[in-house]
């Protein structure tokens, strides 16, 4: 059977269970959107996959299913018991037509008429059931006949399990099941009928479990042989094996030590057992490469028919198996690659036929295991790299001079096609030659410690060979101590071990102080890592001796084309090790890529050589260098804006979030004791009232717990406001997708994986504290200049204010930046900072806003023509013309927060208009 | 006033893990110089004596090295050096109490353990504001115990100002 299939199988077998369940929770909560929405999603996903493996029986199925549950969505029509029971029973005919699809490898004959009737009728409101009357639908959702039902659960002549495309195994299996199914079956078929004769009364709900249990016994055979496992399981074991495996070695050095001794026999079988576990767990992380190259025979195909070539593509090795981690970084690689050997490699037929080869090009896959690595080629019998165009292009994009190249062997140059930006294609098909080049692809493989390498013969073609190792999980490393200190270095990386010294032969010379030393007509660049990680200069006793010879240990590292060497005391042996991160409050040194405990228990740094690299002024590493470091410095740039957010349930499931600053506390509010006064609710809190607030109008009260409370609080006034559940504490940044429209929410965001809504504590302090705001008239303004980022300068003296407007300000899109106070802002000013405009509280303790506006529009620096809006709680007309006379543009009033949007989009066009003028 | 321990504390509280009685919190003391600390014992996983750790180059200066503690690499934190205190005397016995924060294990570096003692938990004084810096922001609380004033430390904010 087809992998897709199996797959596909175990999938849907899966999903069909989750709706089986939940139908039934709809048929209790008929009115339970999240329940319908996520049926109806699992439908679809059912619809969709079958649609595209060319299964058309189940599609039209779950097609009308899905029909019918779109209305239920929409709200079009009602959930009834009766349309369950119709659900149901276009569950079970799926569940049929897979259970034959999966002992036969193909849909059984048949026709779905009967069903997809009834549920067309459903759908377009033909049936009797729309009607008022509930109890009409029995009959229209009349199960499909028992005897019917039994006909198709008994297996019949469901076709010899040895036919052609029929996998013998699962075929077996499955009849086995089937014949046991039958039985089943037969059995029930007594009682079948009693619930079917009481169907026209109004209990269709009795049939609905019918037609299920005919199928139960048919439980998919595919679904039972594999068990899908979280990652995170497997990656956990994977650790404790590591762990295990270490602890072993530590056991098995001290039995070395101690020689002889009673334990030596339990040790040896410890030892074998945990070898064997190790394997065990490994290999529940491999999966065969074949998955990774399925896509490639008909990438292969349409490329022959697009460019008009013959391309023949020949797979060995599918089977050897490597960690899904690598598996999953290769993947994209190696189809570029094959597609590439496809593109330019093979010859159009004439060409071939013109150079004596045969008019069908041949692309050959090889995977296989070569110690402790996975080796794949790719290999094409096409025209081979052409190196005078290499050269020319070498030579044009300056990457190497003429004489360079001259001195260069074809292998060497060949090696440029790895370089960024570097593609020898005349010209750009569709195929090939959009961006993705061999250098991406090198970077990839070099990621995960792999090499690529390439031999090339003009007009005979190529073959790439990639060597990646099987796991990331342990890497081999070489120990080497400096000033006492043991280091481990990613053997990967090391090329040789060079005995250098600082005399005679091998002499390590300087060059203004800097190491340097001849290897074999290079002069290789040393760095010293006693000096790199500014140990102390102390030497160890036992190394004296060794010293005063002079002689000096240079590890060759290279990274990407960067060879260089490092000068260590000491080198002792390659340990496997298991890499395990940092601890956060070292991550920030490049230095180290990880830590590890060795055999003996101690725990060791693992030298990362690209920092190593780096840290010794090699920027540019590995061409793609820059693109990383870009990346992590957008990634710090993004650090700054991380927010610790809370995260809790309310109403509906949906994690929700506030930024935790906004929270002054958390409370229990004891049901009980919260008092009505009108419409509203309030509890004495604190010697107070304190207003509270039901996060959503249809939220659940707790009855007999406790209701877990956010306080907002802002000087004296504070406000409560309930929730269902309190979650979490996490630090995430707010990275707003898809800003809402709807009251109290300022958007949505992925925290942890989930889609969560940001909540706008602003409209609950609204709802509770309606004398906070006082309403200037709207104006309305439409808000085309906000599309630029606009830099906005906030100034409050309340933390709550600044954190409470500033992510609402960027969610409306501008860049903001606050101050505590107008001297911090002032301060900003003379460090040159610019801003498009400026927000600024009135009551603040240490300047007020009047004189802050007035030293800005006194002093000559460049805010002067900056507009500024006033923030303020208490604006009389007064106030308001005392601002303006001292220069402030406009006047909001604080958590108008419609207001201020558009007060400012309005300032700031205003100011665009006069700089037209100007 | 820690939101996060409030937040586990609210857990615990829903999870039906009532402290029923009078509040108290178990505090593990520890002395540091001359001054005596309290840390939650809730949150403390081990107490260890002096340990051979592995430096680790180019770290903060609070961080004295790494170490493994029955397979977890754990990172050892000198808190003499935290507070801006002097060191010990080169060879000076020192202790450590390992406790949990995000995720990862760290071992605070400490002169001495001593009891565990359980405090009420409304009855403790606020941080004098004229403690210096370091010592206002990791203190929550002070208590007066009959011989010596005990400071309530924040692990996590202990820990938070290393991770900048």
């Amino acid at each position: 059977m087809d992998d897709l299939i199996v797959e596909f199988l175990t999938e849907t077998n899966e999903s069909l269970a989750a709706i089986d369940i939940q139908l039934v929770n709809l048929e209790q909560n008929p009115n339970d959107m999240n329940l319908l929405g996520s049926i109806f999603r699992l439908m679809h996903t059912i619809k969709g996959t079958c649609g595209f493996l060319g299964l058309p029986r189940l599609e039209t199925c779950a097609h009308r299913a899905e029909n019918v549950m779109g209305r239920f969505r929409d709200g079009s029509l009602q959930v009834t018991p009766a349309y369950v029971t119709l659900i149901f029973e276009s569950i079970d005919r799926i569940k049929y037509i897979l259970g034959e699809l999966e002992a036969n490898g193909k849909e059984p004959e048949g026709s779905d008429a009967d069903l997809i009737e009834k549920l067309d009728a459903v759908y377009e409101g033909r049936d009797t059931a729309q009607a008022p009357a509930p109890a009409e639908p029995a009959a229209s959702a009349e199960p499909i006949d028992p005897l019917q039902a039994l006909w198709d659960a008994t297996p019949g002549p469901v076709g010899d399990p040895f036919a052609p495309g029929g996998a013998g195994l699962a075929a077996i299996e499955a009849e086995k099941a089937l014949d046991s199914g039958a039985a089943a079956a037969a059995a029930q078929a007594a009682p079948a009928p009693a619930p079917v004769a009481e169907a026209p009364k109004p209990a269709p709900v009795a049939a609905a479990p019918k037609p299920a249990e005919d199928h139960t016994a048919k439980e998919s055979a595919v679904a039972n042989q594999t068990l899908r496992v979280n990652v995170d399981v497997l990656e956990n074991l994977m650790t404790m094996v590591s762990e295990l495996v270490l602890t072993r070695n530590q056991l098995l050095q001290i039995q070395r030590t101690a020689k002889g001794g009673e334990f030596g026999a339990p040790l040896q079988r410890l030892n074998h057992v945990v070898s064997d576990l190790q394997e065990g767990v490994m290999k529940t992380r491999m999966q065969p490469i074949g998955a990774a190259w399925s896509k490639l025979p008909r990438i292969i195909r349409d490329l022959s028919n697009e460019l008009g070539k013959k391309i023949e593509l020949v797979m060995e090795g599918e089977e050897t198996e490597l960690d899904r981690q690598v598996l999953e970084l290769i993947k994209d690689p190696l189809t570029h690659m094959v597609r590439n050997s496809g593109d330019h490699g093979i010859e159009k037929p004439a060409e071939r036929a013109a150079a004596g080869k045969a008019e069908q090009g041949k692309i050959w896959l090889r995977a296989f295991h070569e110690g402790g690595h996975i080796i794949i080629q790719i290999k094409d019998d096409g025209k081979g790299l052409n190196t005078d165009r290499i050269k020319q292009k070498a030579v044009e994009k300056g990457i190497a001079t003429a004489e360079q190249l001259a001195a260069m062997t074809n292998k060497q140059i060949h090696m440029y096609i790895f370089d960024a930006g570097f593609s020898t294609a005349e010209k750009i098909t569709s195929v090939s030659g959009r961006g993705v080049g061999m250098d991406v692809v090198r970077t990839n493989i070099e990621k995960i410690g792999g090499t690529i390498d390439l031999h090339s013969e003009e007009g005979k073609g190529s073959t790439f060979t990639i060597k990646i190792p099987l796991t990331l999980a342990i890497v081999s490393a070489l120990i080497v101590e400096v000033a006492g200190e043991r280091y481990a270095i990613p053997q990967l990386a090391v090329q040789e071990l060079v005995l250098g010294s600082e005399k005679g032969e091998n002499r390590i010379e300087y060059i203004n102080g800097t190491p340097v030393f001849r290897l074999r007509n290079h002069l290789l660049p040393l760095v010293t890592l006693q000096k790199l990680l500014k140990l102390p200069d102390s030497v160890p006793a036992d190394d004296v001796a060794r010293n005063a010879s002079g002689n000096r240990y240079i590890v060759v590292t290279k990274v990407g084309d960067y060879v260089f060497g490092i000068i260590v005391d000491r080198v002792f042996d390659t340990e496997e090790i298991v890499v395990k991160p940092l601890a956060r409050i070292l991550q920030s040194i490049e230095l180290f890529s990880g830590n590890t405990i060795l055999g003996d228990g101690s725990v060791i740094m693992i030298l990362d050589p690209a920092g190593v690299a780096k840290a010794t002024g090699e920027i540019k590493v590995a061409g793609a260098d820059a693109a990383k470091a870009a990346a992590e410095a957008q990634e710090t740039a993004r650090e700054g804006a991380r927010t610790s957010l809370l995260l809790f349930t309310a109403g509906d499931g949906m994690p929700k979030a506030v930024p935790l600053a906004l929270v002054a506390r958390l409370e229990d509010v004891d049901t009980k004791k919260i008092e009505h006064s009108g419409d509203k609710m309030l509890v004495q809190y604190r010697g107070g009232l304190m207003p509270l607030l039901k996060f959503s109008e249809d939220m659940e009260m707790h009855t007999t717990l406790p209701q877990p409370t956010l306080v907002f609080s802002d000087g004296t006034r504070s406000m409560g406001l309930m929730v269902t559940e309190i979650i979490d504490i996490i630090e995430d940044v707010i990275n707003v997708q898809i800003n809402s429209d709807r009251p109290g929410f300022l958007g949505s965001s992925i925290i942890r994986n989930k889609a969560t809504d940001i909540i706008d504590v602003g409209s609950y302090l609204k709802t509770a504290y309606k004398d906070w705001f006082k309403d200037h008239g709207e104006e309305d303004f439409d808000r085309e200049d906000m599309k630029r980022l606009r830099r906005v300068l906030l100034v409050d003296d309340s933390p709550f204010f600044r954190n409470m407007l500033s992510p609402l300000l960027s969610v409306a899109g501008y860049d903001v930046t606050t101050a505590e106070n107008p001297i911090r802002a002032l301060e900003l000013q003379e460090k040159g900072k610019e801003f498009d405009v400026i927000i600024s509280d009135i009551e603040m303790p240490e300047m007020s806003g009047y004189e802050f506006v007035e030293k800005v529009r006194k002093q000559q620096g460049a805010w002067q023509a900056t507009p500024m809006v006033a923030l303020t709680s208490h604006a009389t007309k007064n106030d308001i013309e005392r601002g303006m006379a001292l220069g402030f543009t406009r006047y909001v009033a604080k958590f108008d927060r419609d207001t201020l949007l558009t007060t400012l989009s309005q300032t700031l066009a205003e100011q665009r208009n006069a700089e037209k003028v100007a | 006033m820690s939101l996060t321990g409030e937040v586990t504390k609210f857990q615990k509280r829903r999870a039906g893990e009532v402290d029923e009685g009078p509040q108290t919190t178990e505090y593990l003391s520890i002395t540091i110089g001359n001054q005596m600390f309290g840390i939650p014992v809730m949150q403390v996983q081990d107490v260890l004596r002096q340990q051979n750790v592995t430096r680790v180059p180019l770290s903060p200066p609070e961080v004295a090295g790494a170490l493994n503690l029955r397979g977890r690499i754990v990172t050892a934190i000198n808190v003499r050096c935290r507070l801006g205190m002097e060191d010990l005397p080169a060879g000076s016995k020192t202790m450590a109490v390992v406790v949990e924060h995000e995720g990862e294990l760290y071992s605070l570096i400490i002169d001495r353990v001593g009891d565990v003692l359980s405090l009420p938990n409304r009855s403790f004084e606020s941080v004098p504001p004229t403690l210096d810096g370091v010592w206002r922001e990791i203190a929550t609380g002070i208590y007066r115990l009959d011989s010596q004033l005990l400071v309530i430390a924040d692990i996590s904010r202990l820990l938070r100002h290393s991770m900048h």
